[in-house]
């Protein structure tokens, strides 16, 4: 094996650009690995780490690229590198050009607002180690911000949030992944019809299902207002979910509020909910796992999943009743679940989740915690119930491989669904595994069609399983509409035909993998 | 209305620092929307960092003192009143004082040219008979050596001006201020680059004698010359100010001419001195240099004020002053001029880069308005496209747009104008000079021209000072 590198000096790549390269020559053959980062110091840590450390790093700064290549044989590793920078150049090659042509490619926050006058908002998505300062500028030039960028301390959100509620300003995040204002996706996003129903959530893929199932019952939102998970934080108190309700509560294009968060901390519930009971409009309140009394204590409309709030805040934006609306939504799943068992082979007893929406997962595990009993995780429920190995699965389990620990280094497995189908493979050959449970995200800056890779990767799982006698039952819902870039009906129809039993939201596919898995258990 | 709630209320505009796809999404549903080629601030340095964080925190301050300070330079009215002896109206000029151009220097680091030109100015005022008697003076003391920029003055090149040499007075009328410079003196064997052959001597005498005072009664009998509408001219005409002048020097001379008689110079001055402006495209630029001067003075020494008041090089070091900082310099190894060279000359003949000229460019000329002198691009093998590209650079690290100086390719825009330490540091963009190249040897010449970059350690060093760091 030989290690061959070059460094670009004083220019800049995004991670997701250099993670997307750097996946792309690792595949080449002959290639046995492949970095494609800009120097800072983690980064350099994390190339010496790998094994590919090159002459002159330690002089290299964060405006410097280093591609490093590891290979068979010195040709194979020119040819990467020379592939490497071909990826780069089309976009370094743009941006000379588009430099020298016009209109102009501004180079900070000051010469964009020249360029584009009455801007109103920034969406930052920075490294966390640059963020802060982004947002902190941002802010007091006036402008409204979505933070999207994650790895910023919580000082500087308590700071940057008490510096936007000064200024009334709404600080959208840290770790904010999806908004919509005014109609216009921020992130990640799902193409939704506008409407009369506003929601304010602490949980990225929370407000993707709520919007996604509102707009399915043909509804749609007003505005859509993230805050980032640690808003409802004791520390944070709920800052940017108190300006939003309120925002919320003022705007004549809302008649309808949702909150969606995990359980807020007890101070920041009291505060959050005491502005629910002096709210003019409906609230309804998804606390995932939390408090449903001290909600309706409130006013407000407690609900227990994505699903069901989304119910709910139809039904009250049609002036119906919204505890009807949630009685009559409930489905029998359990022939459904009868026929995935019945094909299934003696010893087959375990579900194994595995999802890309940090919320998606919660709330999956809440609901299987009341079926299944403990479910094991990267990101448990209970402290007893975490992985020793989160690379490994035992009994039931559920992980979130969009958690940091998957991620670092690695695009979210919304972009890229490669590690998700390795699991899958290592899941199907598992011979106590029953059921598999996925979510598909769809939207913008999702991957483009995220549903025919998972479908192969269930055709060789189920044929792998199929191959030792098994039958493995898959169980999934799609996050997204018709109107989104990758189309919900095409998505579905490519999963449904891979085998895969859909179900309309994330709260019903878990319910039936757990059904399937606790009636697998009960015939072993 | 809270903010929050308008903003529900109006069409959302994004400005989008990050990630290309979140631009890609926005365009693709239609939104109105501006991505930035952002990069780490200050190339990552975390000390860098913290003194523009520093610096954020005091951001309304600072930027209403840069917003004062740019007012004044826009405003700045710069007017050609007078030309006098230099020690009859340059601040702080003796008999035993000589000025020179960019930050102060010892004069065992002074360059070739620099030595050339004090020994000719000592020559010419008589203070010394031979050069070895010149560079005692100087050594023990008895001539001191002080920069143009302490005296309200800027010099080409060398920028050595002596007692008795006669200078141009520039009066600021909207702040009052004034500011001086030489004469320039053509080109060939010429002080400014060190030359003190009799041949050079003797023009400066001319100089004195003849072309001064005719020059003053004319530019006296005119009630002054406005510089600042022949420099926002001579910008359609293709000069930048600093490096091309042939359209100013002849707005100017066009602007002299009809004063003359009334100044009553002699028909026999009058030919020697129409000889004289008439074999210089670049008579202008010492006048441009004056203005350039008088205009950013008045936005001088402004608390808080991180817009950079001059550029200058003395052949060794390249020096920079900021207004929020005062008199202070922050100084770095003077840079190699990447350029075209006469012929006969290489890189190697180059002395660093030399002259206050380049405060041109710190008010928003020379290499800042490169897109109005496309013809000048051909000194580093430029085109057309690389001078629009420079000056849209240089728009990023400035505070505004000099709506006086306007450029006809770029749809009438003004120059960028107001230097901004914290956008230099933030962006790692450094300001862009248009500038001759002296040979490094005293009294060779010019031996090409070309372009360079102010160094960045200049600006890193004045924006901790600024931050208080």
């Amino acid at each position: 094996m030989i290690v061959r590198h070059v460094v670009l000096r004083n220019t800049y790549f995004d991670s997701v650009t250099l993670m997307k390269i750097s996946s792309a020559v690792s595949r080449l053959p002959g290639v046995r690995q492949a970095v494609a980062v800009m120097a800072t110091e983690p980064n350099k840590e994390t190339v010496r780490r790998a094994g590919l450390a090159v002459k002159g790093l330690d002089g290299l700064s964060a405006t410097d690229l280093v591609i490093a290549v590891e290979a068979e044989e010195e040709p194979v590793a020119v040819s990467a590198l020379r592939r490497a920078e071909e990826m780069l150049g089309g976009d370094a090659g743009q941006r000379q050009a588009a430099a020298a042509r016009g209109p102009s490619v501004p180079r900070s926050l000051d010469s964009a607002r020249a360029i584009l006058p009455d801007s109103n908002l920034v969406l930052i998505s920075v490294p966390g180690l640059y963020a802060a300062a982004e947002a902190a500028k941002a802010l007091r030039r006036g402008f409204h911000v979505m933070l999207f960028s994650d790895n910023v301390s919580i000082e500087d959100e308590l700071r940057l949030k008490l510096l936007a509620r000064e200024k009334g300003l709404l600080l959208m995040g840290p770790d904010c992944g999806t908004a919509i204002i005014n109609g216009v996706p921020l992130g990640f996003a799902n193409a939704v019809r506008r409407g009369t129903i506003g929601i304010v959530g602490a949980a990225g893929t929370g407000i993707q299902q709520v919007s996604v199932l509102i707009d399915r019952l043909e509804a749609g939102i007003s505005q859509a207002v993230g805050t980032g998970g640690r808003d409802v934080s004791a520390r944070v108190g709920g800052i940017a979910m108190l300006q939003g309700l309120a925002a919320l509560e003022a705007d004549e294009g809302t008649r309808v509020i949702v909150l969606v968060a995990k359980p807020p901390a007890p101070e920041t519930a009291e505060a959050v909910l005491a502005a629910v009971a002096n709210c003019e409009k409906p609230v309804v309140v998804v606390f995932l796992g939390g408090n449903r009394e001290a909600i309706q204590r409130a006013g407000g409309y407690a609900a227990d999943t994505l699903e069901e709030a989304a119910v709910m805040a139809v039904a009250l934006d049609r002036g119906e009743s919204a505890f009807e609306a949630v009685r009559d939504a409930g489905v029998e799943l359990t022939p459904v679940a009868r026929q995935e068992v019945d094909r299934m082979a003696p010893g087959q007893k375990f579900l194994r989740g595995l999802y890309s929406g940090g919320t998606l997962c919660d709330e999956a595990m809440l609901l299987l915690r009341e079926r299944v009993g403990p479910v094991y995780s990267n990101t448990p429920l209970e402290p007893g119930w975490r992985l020793r190995d989160s690379w490994v699965s035992t009994g039931d389990t559920v992980v979130d491989l969009g958690d940091d620990e998957f991620t670092r280094g690695r695009p979210h497995p919304m972009i890229d669904p490669a590690l998700r189908l390795q699991r899958l493979e290592r899941e199907a050959s598992d011979p106590e595994v029953a059921v598999v449970l996925l979510d598909v995200v769809l939207g913008y800056g999702a991957h483009p069609d995220p549903g025919s890779v998972l479908a192969e990767g269930v055709v060789r799982a189920k044929e792998l399983a199929a191959s030792q006698g098994r039958y493995l039952s898959v169980v999934a819902s799609v996050c997204g509409t018709r109107g989104d870039p990758q189309d919900l009906d095409r998505q579905e129809a490519v999963l449904r035909a891979a085998g895969v039993v859909l179900q309309p939201s994330n709260a019903r596919a878990a319910r039936l993998a757990g059904l399937i898995a606790s009636m697998a258990r009960a015939r072993s | 209305m809270s903010p929050v709630v308008d903003l529900f209320r109006r069409e959302l505009r994004v400005i989008n620092v990050g990630l290309r796809e979140f631009a890609d999404t926005l365009r693709e549903v239609g939104a109105q929307h501006v991505h930035v080629d952002w990069r780490p601030p200050a190339g990552g340095k975390p000390e860098l960092m913290a003194a523009l964080s520093e610096l954020e925190e005091r951001f309304d301050a600072v930027e209403s003192a840069n917003r004062e300070a740019f007012e004044r330079i826009c405003g700045s009215q710069p007017v050609w009143i007078d030309v006098a002896r230099a020690d009859e109206v340059v601040p702080g000029m003796r008999q035993n004082v000589v000025l020179h151009a960019g930050p102060p220097l010892r004069w065992e680091e002074a360059c070739g040219p620099v030595r050339g030109a004090v020994i000719g100015a000592l020559l010419y005022e008589g203070l010394a008979g031979s050069p070895a008697e010149a560079e005692r003076l100087v050594q023990n003391g008895e001539v001191q050596l002080s920069p143009c920029h302490h005296h309200g003055a800027v010099g080409p090149m060398a920028g050595v001006v002596s007692a008795s040499m006669p200078v141009v007075v520039v009066e600021n009328r909207a702040y009052g201020n004034r500011a001086f410079a030489t004469l320039n003196e053509g080109l060939g064997k010429v002080l400014r680059f060190g030359a003190y052959s009799e041949e050079v001597i003797s023009r400066l005498r001319w100089m004195r004698d003849v072309l001064a005072p005719a020059l003053r009664d004319v530019v006296r009998a005119s009630g002054g010359i406005d510089l600042k509408q022949i420099i926002a001219r001579a910008l359609h005409m293709g000069d930048e100010c600093h490096n091309r002048n042939a359209a100013a020097t002849s707005l100017l001379v066009r602007g002299l001419l009809p004063h003359f008689g009334s100044a009553g110079v002699s028909g026999a001055v009058v030919a020697e001195v129409g000889e004289f402006l008439s074999r210089n495209d670049h008579f202008f630029l010492n006048l441009s240099m004056a203005a350039c001067k008088a205009t950013m003075d008045a936005a001088h020494g402004m608390p808080n004020c991180t817009l950079v008041t001059a550029m200058a090089r003395n052949g060794t070091r390249f020096g920079i002053r900021v207004s929020g900082t005062g008199d202070r310099w922050f100084t770095a190894a003077a840079p190699r001029v990447n350029g075209l060279y006469f012929v006969g000359f290489t890189a190697e003949d180059a002395n660093p880069d030399l002259g206050d000229s380049s405060i041109t460019e710190t008010a928003g000329l020379g290499g800042f308005a490169m897109a109005a002198a496309p013809a000048i691009v051909q000194f580093v093998g430029g085109t057309p496209e690389d001078a629009v590209a420079l000056t849209r650079e240089m728009g990023e690290i400035c505070f505004g747009r000099n709506q006086t100086f306007t450029i006809p390719v770029l749809g009438f825009v003004g120059t960028p104008a107001g230097i901004d330490v914290r956008k230099v540091v933030e962006t790692g963009i450094t300001p862009v000079i248009n500038t001759g190249i002296a040979h490094r040897e005293a009294g060779m010449g010019q031996v090409g021209a070309g372009l360079t970059r102010a160094p960045m350690e200049c600006f890193e060093e004045a924006l901790q000072a600024l931050a208080g760091l």
